[in-house]
């Protein structure tokens, strides 16, 4: 059973009350219109799938009803930490530095953040 | 090899059982093979024993990271079934179907396959009008189905609570009489005997760590104990897919998830048959020791862990108890978790990748077991000559590109 702390209510619940829904990160493209077949298969389809640290989205379902993300050991299921959708994480492997933003868009949830 | 038969479980007896031969060797690995198949499940050892038994190439390595059929082999549920709708994947399961039915003969292991019939359930108008779709087309490709309503369910499986006072009442079923169970260790068991009787290596507790490349073309695999050559490698990892992509330089769309299940203590003979539900979430059958086999969805999480959540443990026995209430305080012995591979159109990816000559064969997700004998038969034509074969291509990567998925999500009268 997972304990997850949701950085919106500031505590530890249940895993029952949270849906996992995937990588973090993942960058829109800022132009649909202007992508490759294969960049626009790759942003929906494609994922990280490490063996090791993985950001993913977490929504906090059965709670508050919020986004956020969570830094997770896929192997060991422990949790780094959480944190809220624009932030960064501070936990961070090798294996991750794939799913940083590349130079064709823009990362959705850090652009939201600043506006 | 030692041929087995009713003859020679008599004469053994007769010398206490002390003179049968080992099931298969333990070789050194040699520098070079044909081919290299990454992963010694049911999916790789068929892949194996079609090479060197349909095209003549024995010059073949399993190399497996454990032991022979242990993962997600040896972790499933055992149903075997080709009531899918879609026709490319309807083609490749039944493939393996007409396999599975004459599989122990043709590798003289007892795969206990049973085709006792497999029913998929109707809780409501919009189920019964999707499984009416469903059996319609799999009539059309030549695949047995009928349909019921909910009367000839409750006659055909009285154990189950057919009453109109459930949440979820019975509504009918689709019923697949070929479908049943196969003993899911006898099948690595026999494809890995039958395989290493033609000559086919298998290398076991040999983890592969990495893939050598020549000018961006694919030689060998890196391994704990050294490198071993192959002209063309063959990936059949399930969930270990993603991270073997990302070895090789490169990603796929699959998502790894801990799938659990568990069985419950023998009782007396009480479901005869495998009966699914997609609407309550459940899936159910019995061993020949009256173990209740029973499974249902994936964690939401990515994971590799081999064990799953307790809010699943309880989702799936919330719907096993609707179903069968008899069955309630029936106590559970064993739960365990294996790692599925899930691609988003709930369809597998037989491919070849963006590395020349390694040939990837992965995201069968929550329902490879069915198809280990049809996976095995495509893969190995497909690795022997170096194109896809016809079943195999509309399983290719490159579909999350050109859009043509195959969309079997919900349509396949499965709990994914």
């Amino acid at each position: 059973m997972l304990n997850i702390f949701c950085p919106h209510c500031g505590e530890s619940r249940s895993e029952e009350e949270f849906h996992a829904a995937g990588q973090a990160h993942i960058p829109r493209p800022l132009d649909p219109n202007a992508c490759t077949d294969q960049e626009w298969g790759d942003y929906l389809f494609f994922r990280d799938n490490p063996r090791g640290l993985h950001h993913e989205l977490w929504i906090h379902a059965a709670g508050c009803r919020q986004y956020f993300n969570a830094t997770r050991h896929t192997v060991s299921y422990q949790i780094h930490e959480t944190y809220k959708i624009g932030e960064r994480p501070s936990v961070t492997a090798k294996a991750s530095i794939k799913s940083e933003p590349k130079p064709l868009a823009v990362d959705h949830q850090v652009a939201g953040a600043k506006a | 090899m030692q041929h087995y038969s009713g003859f020679g479980l008599f004469k053994h007896a007769l010398s206490h059982n002390e003179n049968w031969q080992r099931m298969w060797r333990n070789p050194t690995p040699k520098p070079v093979y044909d081919v290299v198949i990454v992963g010694g499940g049911g999916h790789g050892l068929a892949t194996a024993y079609y090479l060197a038994k349909v095209h003549g190439i024995t010059n073949v390595a399993v190399v497996e990271k454990g032991w022979l059929g242990g993962g997600n082999t040896a972790r499933n549920t055992t149903i075997v079934r080709s009531n899918y709708l879609w026709d490319e994947s309807a083609q490749i399961y039944e493939h393996a179907m007409k396999l599975w039915e004459g599989l122990s003969q043709d590798i003289n292991y007892n795969v206990m396959y049973s085709p006792r019939g497999v029913f998929n359930l109707g809780h409501s108008l919009q189920d019964m009008r999707d499984i009416e779709r469903r059996v319609s087309a799999n009539r059309l490709n030549g695949i047995d189905g009928e349909v019921l309503n909910a009367k000839e369910v409750e006659s055909m499986i009285p154990y189950m609570d057919c009453s109109k006072n459930t949440r979820y009442p019975v509504m009918g079923a689709s019923l697949q009489r070929r479908g049943g169970v196969a003993r899911h260790d006898a099948v690595a068991w026999g494809y890995a005997r039958a395989a290493d009787a033609l000559g086919v290596d298998l290398i076991q507790q040999t983890e592969v760590t990495g893939f050598r490349k020549e000018n961006g073309v694919v030689i060998g695999v890196e391994t704990n104990r050294g490198f071993i050559g192959g002209k063309r490698v063959g990936v059949v990892t399930a969930g270990n897919s993603g991270h073997m992509a990302m070895l090789a330089g490169f990603r796929l769309p699959l998502e790894s998830h801990p799938l659990q299940a568990l069985v419950s203590e023998p009782i007396k003979p009480i479901i005869d048959s495998v009966i699914m539900s997609n609407a309550v979430h459940g899936y159910i059958s019995q061993s020949d020791k009256g173990d209740l086999v029973i499974g249902a969805g994936i964690d939401g999480y990515n994971g590799y862990g081999q064990r799953g959540s307790y809010p699943t443990i309880e989702h799936t026995l919330q719907a096993i108890v609707e179903l069968f209430p008899v069955l309630s305080r029936v106590r559970m012995n064993r739960q365990w978790g294996g790692i599925v591979d899930t691609s988003p159109d709930a369809c597998p990816i037989i491919s070849k990748t963006p590395v020349p000559n390694l040939f990837f064969n992965c995201g069968w997700g929550t329902g490879g077991f069915k198809a280990t004998p049809g996976s095995g038969h495509v893969f190995a034509a497909s690795l022997a000559s170096g194109e896809m074969h016809a079943l195999a291509k509309p399983f290719s990567m490159d579909r999350f590109y050109t859009g043509a998925l195959i969309d079997e999500h919900g349509a396949a009268g499965v709990a994914h």
